[in-house]
């Protein structure tokens, strides 16, 4: 006997609406990308409706990985919120804990003496390397090219062994602490760093002649998810995927926080707004970042790498803070309210692959499912992170 | 003919990328053969926590059982036993016995020996399954009493495995013959 | 009839030339896929399979235990019959095109002059065979892979058709082994060097046809997971995967035969250095599948519509005249 698909109910919640119309009935197919799937890179599940190999309708389904990040801010004491931060977007974990700290240190009041300043901004943009540096990879193995994530990943080793020697951990950090970070920075890694980015600097020229002007890449990048500067901003998107499309809107230059101010870096921006300059920004943050580093080793002082006058059972003052700083995939922002009390009184975390996901399923609609899967690779989501 | 020019670039980019793969592929491998090899970057790796022991007791940790570190713990990894122990003047340090029979009132006996009574770890638990490397029990630690260990080829196939007793790892870890200094 | 008779007989030659077929292919399919995998390590500086057997050369013959160990899975369903069918039929007709490869003068299981033909023929069935088990087993995205296996191998053939034609003509025959007779007269009397347009776009369209990147597109895995082969378990994939690999082999071979000078060659024996050819051209497939992104499903068609299949006529054309004025 045969499989009877009436007796079986068809779809769930999500895929009810996908129901195509009695006339497309037969033609149309409602194809469920994830929540596993080798291009969603994370439990991201996406409800197609194809015909042929054309995407007719597209739309993000959230929440497999959804972990109640910002409730547990209410049940935590402020500092024991830290290393949560390391675990929200956990390839770009410094900048979430910068957010983070930052708010608190705005919320109550505490100086961050000038050395950490600098640590701070030498670890995050590290970090920010070597999160391009996995995009990188991962993008390319959705455009179905394997080599490049294994060169992606030797460099990422690298920055990963560097920061380990500060962090003492390789992914989720847990480094900054209200008031500056938790450790010195020393002299092995001060040597470390600066032996890492000469070698980088001429890794870049390879990872270009690999694949960025290879005709293939290039014919599934160029023009495809094309992302007008007017729909960007109407879905509130930020960091490389706004850039993409010509705004050099950048959180450490358009609300300069710590020293970027005195730091010199452009802003990339690119021109279409296609997955091409998508591309192209990221790679060019990267020679950005190792500018940004090498003018931080330079300029670093001396002194204290932490505030030693804040309490371990800090309670800011009632009051309400924001505080957003730039991490790989756009602007991160904290939101936070204390009601004076040990804990904060609620958590609100923007995250910048919340939004840039939204863009998806207008994106997408009409297009072939191959280039679905580059303009997804190309906003660069981490799934934990639109759930947190 | 700017499409042929096109085509041609873009053929030469297939043959540019083809050179850079062919030379990666006689260079020397990154992989560190794990079993036989190891990575020589443990030194700054961050295991779980371990207790210190005194200087002059490598028996002893240094913990005063202030709890502090148990206050901090996010996930609530650690749980400390203690007990009461009093030390006599140059000698051993002995669990303190309060039997009610050795007290005597109202008399003519002679007070007890002034006791320094201080507590001791009895039993220091760390269940590594929940801990998530923060560090802040080491950095609120007021005697520097937690370290990192540079545990990093663990493994087990059950939750038990990674509750850890940690006086007992470092009575273990103790230099052998390791006793008490007098 | 004596034993040389026996020997000698066409049909003796033909089981016998099967059955050393069949051990050539297995063996073959264990060596590439070891050699693909060692090769992709290296290109991304790692060691490969290490650990079974020196430099882990009895890995893929342990993998391939574990896919005959394993429980075959019949997916809800799934039509049973072209279920199971397909691997099936993707392997038997490969192993039927070796037949008439000239791997010597000698060494030729089955010397039939439409040769050429028959590969050609019997490579096609291995499209019925993706298309059965992306139907067989419903499921959407082996569904979609075989939908875009058909529509790739039946762009795909033409040019490769166009091309070798080129070389019919200028043989005048359809046997490899008279193609290969041809260009047994040192390096310059292969056809490469006559016919280097027909080789380029044989070879582009052999890769496309074998579902090779950067053009396996219906096994594209970030798309399609794994395209046509989604449900397939244990030996059910271990056959395509083996179907692949001997797929491979023999459209290199062909390329040996009919533009490398097949089995000629200084020193070595002839067979010796139709198998170096052939692994040569292997070498350069993966050197292609390790290097570059997969194209988009359109570009494929535009690539071979627009491009192989005007060159490729204009070259049979080219050649056609050639022949007629030098008469
Ligand atoms: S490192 Fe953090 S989570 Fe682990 S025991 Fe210490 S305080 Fe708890
Ligand atoms: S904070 Fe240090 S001294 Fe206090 S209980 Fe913990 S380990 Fe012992």
């Amino acid at each position: 006997m045969g499989f009877n698909w009436l007796s079986e109910p068809r779809g769930d919640y999500y895929t009810r609406h996908f129901v195509p119309t009695p006339e497309a009935e037969g033609d149309r197919l409602i194809l469920n990308l994830g929540p596993q799937h080798p291009s969603t890179h994370g439990v991201l599940r996406v409800v197609v409706e194809m015909d042929g190999e054309y995407i007719m309708k597209a739309e993000p389904v959230l929440g497999y990985i959804h972990r109640m990040q910002e409730k547990m801010g209410e049940v935590k004491t402020w500092r024991q919120y830290l290393p949560n931060m390391g675990r929200v977007d956990y390839l770009h974990a410094l900048a979430w804990n910068w957010a983070y700290v930052g708010a608190v240190e705005k919320l109550a009041g505490i100086e961050v003496p000038p050395r950490a300043e600098y640590i701070r901004v030498i670890t995050c943009e590290l970090n920010r390397i070597s999160s391009h540096l996995l995009w990188w990879g991962a993008y390319l193995l959705d455009l179905g090219a394997f080599t490049p994530i294994l060169y992606a990943f030797a460099d990422r080793e690298r920055i990963m062994d560097i920061l380990q020697m500060v962090t003492g951990s390789r992914l989720t950090y847990c480094y900054y602490r209200f008031g500056g970070v938790s450790a010195d920075l020393g002299e092995g890694f001060i040597q470390a760093t600066r032996d890492f980015l000469k070698q980088f600097k001429t890794r870049i020229p390879m990872f270009h002649d690999l694949v960025t002007g290879n005709m293939i890449l290039r014919g599934r990048c160029e023009q495809i998810g094309v992302l007008p500067l007017e729909m960007a901003r109407r879905y509130g998107a930020t960091g490389p995927v706004l850039r993409g499309s010509g705004l050099a809107y950048d959180t450490r230059r358009a609300e300069p926080y710590s020293v970027y101010p005195s730091l010199d870096f452009q802003v990339p921006v690119g021109v279409n707004g296609d997955a091409m300059d998508r591309y192209d920004v990221r790679l060019a943050e990267m020679t950005q970042s190792i500018a940004i580093i090498e003018q931080a080793l330079e300029a670093m002082p001396d002194g204290p790498h932490i505030n030693p006058d804040v309490h371990e059972r800090l309670k800011p003052p009632a009051g309400e803070v924001y505080y957003a700083v730039e991490g790989g995939r756009g602007k991160i922002g904290v939101h936070l309210i204390s009601d004076g009390g040990p804990r904060p009184y609620r958590v609100k975390l923007r995250s910048p692959s919340f939004c840039n996901l939204q863009l998806f399923a207008e994106l997408a609609q009409g297009t072939l499912l191959a280039d679905a899967v580059s303009i997804l690779g190309s906003l660069d989501l981490v799934i934990p992170e639109i759930d947190r | 003919m700017p499409g042929l020019a096109k085509t041609i670039k873009g053929l030469w980019s297939l043959i540019v990328g083809l050179g850079v793969t062919g030379v990666e592929f006689f260079r020397p491998q990154l992989t560190v053969h794990y079993p036989r090899k190891e990575v020589d970057n443990l030194a700054t790796y961050r295991g779980h926590i371990d207790l210190v022991a005194r200087d002059d007791d490598p028996l002893t940790p240094r913990c005063i059982v202030c709890r502090k570190c148990v206050a901090a713990c996010p996930s609530g990894c650690i749980a400390i036993e203690s007990r009461l122990v009093g030390a006599e003047p140059g000698g051993d340090a002995r669990e303190l016995s309060l039997a009610p029979g050795l007290i005597v009132t109202g008399s003519h006996a002679a007070p007890p020996p002034r006791q320094k009574i201080r507590r001791e770890v009895a039993a220091f638990h760390l269940n590594y399954n929940l801990c998530s490397l923060c560090g802040l029990c080491v950095q609120t630690c007021p005697v520097q009493s937690l370290a990192f260990s540079r545990e990093a080829y663990l493994c087990g196939s059950s939750r038990a495995d990674f509750e850890f007793e940690l006086l007992e790892r470092l009575r273990r870890r103790a230099p052998a013959g390791g006793q008490r200094a007098a | 009839m004596t034993m040389t008779e026996i020997i000698s007989h066409p049909l003796t030659k033909l089981v016998l030339g099967l059955v050393l077929i069949l051990v050539f292919v297995g063996v073959n399919g264990l060596i590439l896929v070891w050699m693909e995998r060692k090769v992709v390590g290296f290109i991304q500086r790692r060691p490969g399979p290490y650990e079974v057997g020196p430099h882990g050369i009895l890995q893929s013959l342990v993998d391939g235990v574990k896919l005959i160990a394993k429980q075959l899975v019949t997916p809800r369903g799934a039509d049973r019959f072209l279920f199971w069918l397909a691997p099936m039929l993707s392997v038997t007709p490969v192993v039927i095109c070796f037949l008439p490869i000239p791997f010597s003068p000698g060494l030729t299981a089955m010397d039939v002059n439409l040769g050429l033909l028959l590969i050609l023929a019997f490579s096609g069935i291995n499209v019925l065979a993706l298309c059965a088990a992306g139907w067989g087993s419903n499921n959407k995205y082996a569904l979609i892979g075989a939908a875009r296996a058909v529509s790739q191998s039946v762009a795909y053939e033409i040019p490769l058709l166009l091309s070798v034609l080129c070389i019919a003509f200028q043989t005048g025959s359809l046997s490899l082994s008279a193609v290969a007779e041809g260009q047994s007269r040192g390096l310059l009397s292969w056809n490469l060097w006559v016919q280097p347009l027909a080789f380029v776009i044989f070879f582009i369209s052999a890769t496309a046809e074998t579902n090779r990147a950067p053009f396996d597109l219906p096994e594209a895995e970030s798309e399609l997971t794994a395209g046509f082969h989604t449900e397939y378990s244990g030996m059910g994939f271990g056959l395509f995967f083996l179907a692949e690999y001997t797929y491979m082999i023999v459209v290199c071979s062909v390329a040996t035969a009919l533009f490398l000078g097949a089995h000629d060659g200084p020193f070595l024996p002839g067979p010796w250095w139709f198998v170096l050819k052939v692994y040569a051209l292997i070498l350069a497939l993966m050197w292609f599948r390790w290097t570059f992104p997969r194209v988009r499903f359109d570009q494929l068609l535009n690539l071979c519509w627009k491009w192989l299949i005007p060159l490729g006529l204009a070259n049979l054309l080219a050649t056609a005249l050639v022949l007629k004025l030098g008469e």
